[in-house]
């Protein structure tokens, strides 16, 4: 009997036919930045203990808060503990609860003061030697990106950002990366000075979601679909993201930005790459990125900006028996702001695969109601069989992919209407998320922490994503900028009438999500 | 909704099925299994309980084939079946098909699903007390892709689990192998991290009733090959199942115990001690886990067939 070498790459007790070992993160703190927000309370505090609870963080993981607060520890404490009762999706059981406060700690303090930095050093080197974090430790900047500059150079500063051998420091950014090529080139500089590129982590929470690996799945490992998946048989593709609130309370952070730099540039541009990029040659985030920016590199904006192009602002009234405000009257706006609040692109991809394709990509505001969908619909059958009257109710199939709500797969096909005469009709086959996995699915940012603690990168997009993606967007908010105040809709539509437009110059129509 | 047939047939269960959908909308669509549970009457109610509960995350049909336990006398009623249906709120996402059969009708166990399995969805069947002499052999087994026993329920839990090795065919698993997830994967994740260092001696103990604690020990004996010391607590000294194990190495030992219910301590050289909970898991949980993957489990299969006569060498 001679034992085992287990060596960093072979550990004896997680063979590959081992089903059922899930991963556990290593030794690691986790370190939040803007404790106080929305996301952390809502989001991030609750996705940790989710995690705890399902076993899937290690025995001394650390939790840090970072926050211009006047709490001792316990007060944090405290926060946590309120917004995991709150917002967590698993049970609570005082046991891990227990386990996960022993690691938490608070650090008060300012972005520019050095000595609170220099408390957090303290704070990371005691959970270091107390929780056993080994010198790992990821640092999650959920803050408004003009205080990166100053938050990573604080971290470089005070050693935090050293990396070692044998242990890692990762940062986490949400997007915005940027406001356009130039504003994310500067911010990836200020970030990649201090953290080499493969620490950076960018979160697009949209990446985390079941319904979007899943069109992965539903892509390459089935035979169904992919054979119809080109110009052969798509006759053009809408992907759609709608909100049925307005941007109350943001309304300053939204002026200037707006629906396209908002949605378009990350979460759309990347269920575009997603859809219609070719079959990766494995799931590394190596071959995954690749091929993702191979699709977005192929795209190619319309030559007339103006005719394949929409935009616009909601207007007040009523909205669902709710009255509402217009977007300019909203409070903090400025009456003049030409920031748009719906917008509607049609994309080219230029590759054999989707020649002669459009893709339009649509989002906004205060729209008819909340959803997101990627709908690919397909060419009419040729209908010699079939008289005129006998096919009038049968549309275009379809495919489409709900994200949310209500995550599921839809496909819209024509069917006999029961009785004497041959007519056919739409009728649709449905595959509910929720009725063939009833387990409400992990959030996504229980997921992608997890990949951030494991060092797991396929789901974050990689800097050049980022730029490849400003890149198609830069030229259409240049055009934008020249076209004056965006067209009003009424609040609960589906969006300006030259949206519809856009679409009817090609002989199509939107979908009703 | 429960819907009671008495004296009836699997065609009028299956009539009666079809009327539900139709009255009261779509009930089977969605459903991704059909899970079989082989039991004794008057047995049924925790098995479907754990059935609904794991219907949650696997939404299934479930058939309860109920019959007079082996040493029951003999039916008072003749040969007769009974039916009740269960479905929506008193069966969680799932729909629950109780057969009671009495005499002689309960010799025909396969006979009995047939009409009633879900058309091309795979079948797990489930033995939570008596189980047949071969599982995979049975009637219900041969139809099953996935056969689930658990010894921890048998009158020799012991006996159980040498039984099982010996009748192992793929496909095969047993409670007291789920049971052991959350240990096995505390255990691998220590391992996961520096120093590499080989293990040169296992001591694993547990109470003498709990047959996890065994196959425990014979997939450390087989995954690490090195000497197992395999040691009994009583109750009186150690929580019920597994109460601990330690992993020897050069540099120092792992150690994982758990001297009280539901929290383990984990401790490691240079390592500060851990609280860990690690509760004893439920039967829900088990069951739900077993379902998550229907594939043969190779590794259960490995530790059982050649794990366990590692360990009695």
């Amino acid at each position: 009997m001679s034992p085992v070498e287990i060596t960093k790459e072979f550990n004896p007790l997680r063979l590959p036919s081992d089903q059922r070992l899930n991963r556990i993160a290593g030794p690691s703190g986790l370190i939040i930045f803007g404790v106080t927000g929305d996301l952390s309370r809502k989001k991030l505090m609750p996705a940790v203990y989710d995690l705890a609870n399902r076993g899937l963080l290690p025995p001394g993981f650390a939790l840090v808060g970072f926050a211009r607060r006047d709490w001792e520890g316990q007060d944090f404490e405290k926060v946590v503990y309120e917004s995991v009762k709150q917002h967590a999706r698993t049970p609570f059981h005082d046991e891990v609860w227990k386990q996960l406060a022993q690691g938490i700690r608070f650090v008060p303090g300012e972005f520019g003061d050095d000595e609170a930095f220099k408390r957090l050093a303290d704070t990371i080197h005691e959970l270091d030697e107390t929780r056993g974090t080994g010198g790992n430790h990821a640092f999650y900047l959920s803050i408004p990106p003009k205080a990166f500059p100053l938050v990573t150079e604080q971290l470089k500063k005070s050693g935090l950002a050293e990396q070692r051998d044998g242990q890692w420091r990762r940062v986490v950014i949400e997007k915005p990366f940027g406001s356009d090529l130039k504003t994310a080139r500067e911010l990836n500089d200020v970030v990649e000075s201090v953290f080499p590129p493969d620490s950076v982590f960018r979160i697009d929470h949209y990446l985390g979601k079941e319904t979007v690996q899943n069109i992965l799945a539903l892509r390459f490992a089935n035979e169904l679909y992919e054979p119809i998946w080109n110009a052969n048989y798509v006759d053009h593709v809408q992907i759609t993201m709608a909100e049925d609130i307005g941007v109350a309370g943001r309304a300053g952070y939204y002026d200037g930005i707006g629906a396209a730099r908002d949605v378009i540039q990350n979460h759309l541009l990347q269920l575009l790459a997603l859809t219609a990029m070719e079959e990766p040659i494995s799931f590394d985030a190596k071959d995954l990125r690749a091929e993702k920016e191979k699709v977005l590199a192929a795209v190619r904006l319309p030559e007339d900006l103006a005719a394949s192009t929409a935009r616009g602002q909601y207007a007040g009234g009523w909205q669902g028996g709710e009255k509402v405000l217009g977007f300019l009257e909203e409070e903090g706006m400025d009456p003049h702001s030409t920031t748009e609040t719906f917008a509607a692109i049609k994309l080219q991809i230029g590759t054999r695969r989707w020649a002669g394709v459009p893709f339009y990509l649509r989002t906004g505001k205060r729209l008819g109601r909340r959803v997101t969908e990627i709908a690919v619909v397909f060419k009419r059958a040729p209908q010699q069989l079939f008289g005129g009257a006998q096919t009038q109710a049968l549309g275009q199939n379809a495919l489409v992919i709900r994200v949310q709500p209500d995550e599921g797969v839809t496909i819209r096909f024509g069917s006999k209407v029961p009785g004497a005469g041959m007519v056919v009709r739409d009728v649709t086959m449905d595959f509910g998320y929720g009725h063939s996995f009833t387990e409400a699915s992990p959030e996504a940012y229980e997921r992608l922490i997890l990949d951030v603690l494991l060092g797991d990168p396929p789901l974050f997009p990689r800097h050049e994503e980022v730029e490849l993606s400003w890149k198609i967007l830069d030229p259409i908010e240049e055009f934008w900028a020249t076209q004056g105040q965006p067209e009003q809709y009424k609040p609960g539509s589906w969006g300006p009438k030259s949206a519809d437009e856009m679409l009817a110059r090609d002989g199509r129509s939107w979908r009703r999500p | 909704m429960i819907v009671d047939l008495s004296d009836t047939t699997t065609n009028g269960v299956a009539k009666a099925l079809v009327k539900i959908r139709d009255e009261g909308g779509v009930v089977t669509l969605g459903r991704v299994l059909t899970l079989v549970i082989s039991t004794t009457l008057g047995e049924e109610e925790e098995a479907i309980e754990a059935a609904n509960d794991a219907s949650r995350e696997h939404p299934m049909r479930v058939i309860v084939i109920s019959k007079a336990g082996a040493d029951a006398p003999s039916s008072t009623v003749g040969d007769r079946l009974d039916a009740q249906i269960r479905v929506g709120a008193d069966a969680g996402a799932s729909e629950v098909i109780i057969l009671r059969a009495y005499g002689a009708v309960g010799d025909d166990e396969e006979g009995l699903v047939t009409a009633l399995l879900l058309p091309d969805a795979p079948v797990v069947a489930w033995w939570p007390g008596e189980t047949p002499e071969v599982v995979s052999e049975s009637p219900l087994g041969r139809i099953a892709t996935r056969r689930i026993t658990d010894a921890s329920t048998q009158p020799d839990p012991a006996a159980a689990i040498r039984h099982n090795a010996k009748t192992y065919a793929p496909g095969d698993t047993d409670f007291a192998w789920t049971r052991l997830t959350l240990w096995r994967a505390q255990l691998a994740a220590a391992l996961d991290q520096p120093p590499y260092e080989p293990v040169s001696e296992i001591e694993v103990t547990g109470a003498e009733d709990s047959p996890s604690t065994v196959l425990l020990a014979a997939w450390l004996r087989m995954a690490l090959d090195a000497p197992v010391n395999h040691g009994i607590t009583t109750r009186a000294n150690g929580s019920s199942g597994i109460h601990g194990v330690r992993l020897r190495r050069p540099s120092g030992d792992i150690e994982l115990e758990r001297d009280v219910p539901d929290v383990a301590t984990l401790k490691q050289p240079g390592q500060p001690t851990h609280d860990l909970a690690l509760p004893r898991r439920g039967l829900r949980d088990c069951l739900a886990e077993e379902l998550r993957r229907l594939d043969p489990d190779e590794l259960y299969g490995q530790v059982i067939t050649k794990g366990l006569a590692l360990l009695e060498q």
